[in-house]
């Protein structure tokens, strides 16, 4: 009977983790952007908020 | 490959801040191209820059979130979310080592020869004080009669907005010298703090208080690009802990959330090449192979 041969083990192993989050972040980006969120992003880099830089 | 860090540093510097016409135009760049995150801390009311900030970007999203919701707009942070957490989940803090224009800034201060201290370990809490507070919670609860926040980090702590914007518009415009009060006032000492105490510490605001180095440090464990530590070859003699910028003692931590994988530990300190850098789970550079004992020495 044919005994089955073990894997040989990889020195490189691909982490999952990171793709997980990778795969979570651009979820979440794409449900921003479903949202229209691009377009405030943008109308508000587009302005000086002096406020925020401590002036005004 | 300390050079090369260095002109990394340089090029990503000039390429978030691409508008050169600003002295001319007397105004901030007003592009399509700011839909694009900045991967560090680059303030976008510089009127150089050509990116968004994450971190003011943010804190205008929740400061808005009410007023946004009431007119039907899901405006919840989840595109600039999504666009660091993608460059978080690739690089995580590597981006302040490589990407940062305040962070180098830091590091060419910290040149001028003087005295050179560490920093207690309790302050690098701070920055996720900063984050959560600061960028978040603040924004979003504290509200005006309207129904608006304000953006509490950019508005009363960020240094680099005050070096990058602040200085800057006061300059291009002097009508505005007559508005400055306490609050500019305010951040120009937080400003000069970081930047005198950057002569004798190393990074002391990447490392306290940088609410975008707090959030690319959640990813230490996970992520794709990280520099490992080969056991088998380590014999802790401390050479990279003496090396590293961050204070990071990386033969004991090498998951350590301060670890910016500037790589001076790989190529200036380990002479054992028990450091190496790896990309998802493969090894570049140098796969590890298992370190032979010296005569004598217990295998």
């Amino acid at each position: 009977m044919a005994t089955k041969r073990p894997k040989k083990k990889s020195r490189h192993q691909l982490r999952k983790p990171p793709f997980l989050f990778l795969l979570l972040f651009v979820m979440l980006g794409m449900a921003g952007i479903i949202a229209d969120e691009p377009l405030r992003v943008l109308e508000q880099a587009r302005q000086v908020c002096l406020s925020c830089i401590g002036i005004g | 490959m300390e050079l090369m860090r260095k002109w990394v540093q340089v090029i990503t510097g000039f390429l978030i801040n691409a508008y050169w016409a600003f002295p001319f135009t007397r105004t901030i760049y007003q592009g399509p191209l700011k839909v694009i995150c900045a991967p560090g801390l680059n303030c976008y009311s510089c009127p150089a820059s050509t990116s968004y900030c994450a971190i003011g970007a943010l804190q205008q999203l929740m400061a808005g979130v009410r007023p946004a919701l009431e007119n039907g707009q899901y405006f919840l942070g989840f595109y600039v979310l999504g666009s660091i957490g993608v460059l978080g989940a690739f690089f995580g803090r590597l981006i302040c080592g490589w990407a940062c224009p305040f962070g180098f800034v830091q590091e060419l201060i910290h040149k001028i020869p003087s005295p050179k201290f560490g920093l207690p370990r309790p302050l690098k809490y701070v920055k996720y004080f900063m984050l959560v507070f600061f960028v978040f919670l603040l924004p979003l609860l504290v509200v005006d009669q309207f129904g608006g926040g304000h953006p509490w980090f950019c508005k009363y702590v960020c240094p680099a907005g005050t070096a990058e914007a602040g200085i800057p518009m006061l300059l291009m415009q002097p009508s505005l010298r007559t508005t400055i009060g306490w609050l500019f006032y305010n951040k120009l000492i937080i400003m000069t703090v970081f930047l005198v105490w950057a002569v004798f510490v190393s990074r002391p605001f990447c490392r306290t208080t940088c609410p975008l180095g707090a959030f690319y440090s959640l990813f230490a464990k996970a992520r794709l690009v990280k520099l490992r530590l080969d056991e088998a070859r380590c014999t802790k003699c401390g050479a990279c802990h003496r090396v590293c910028p961050m204070g990071v003692k990386f033969s004991e931590e090498p998951d350590d959330v301060e670890c910016i994988s500037c790589m001076a530990c790989m190529n200036e300190a380990c002479k054992e090449n028990a450091i190496y850098l790896e990309v998802g789970g493969v090894a570049f550079g140098r796969p590890p192979q298992p370190r032979v004992p010296a005569k004598g020495e217990a295998p």
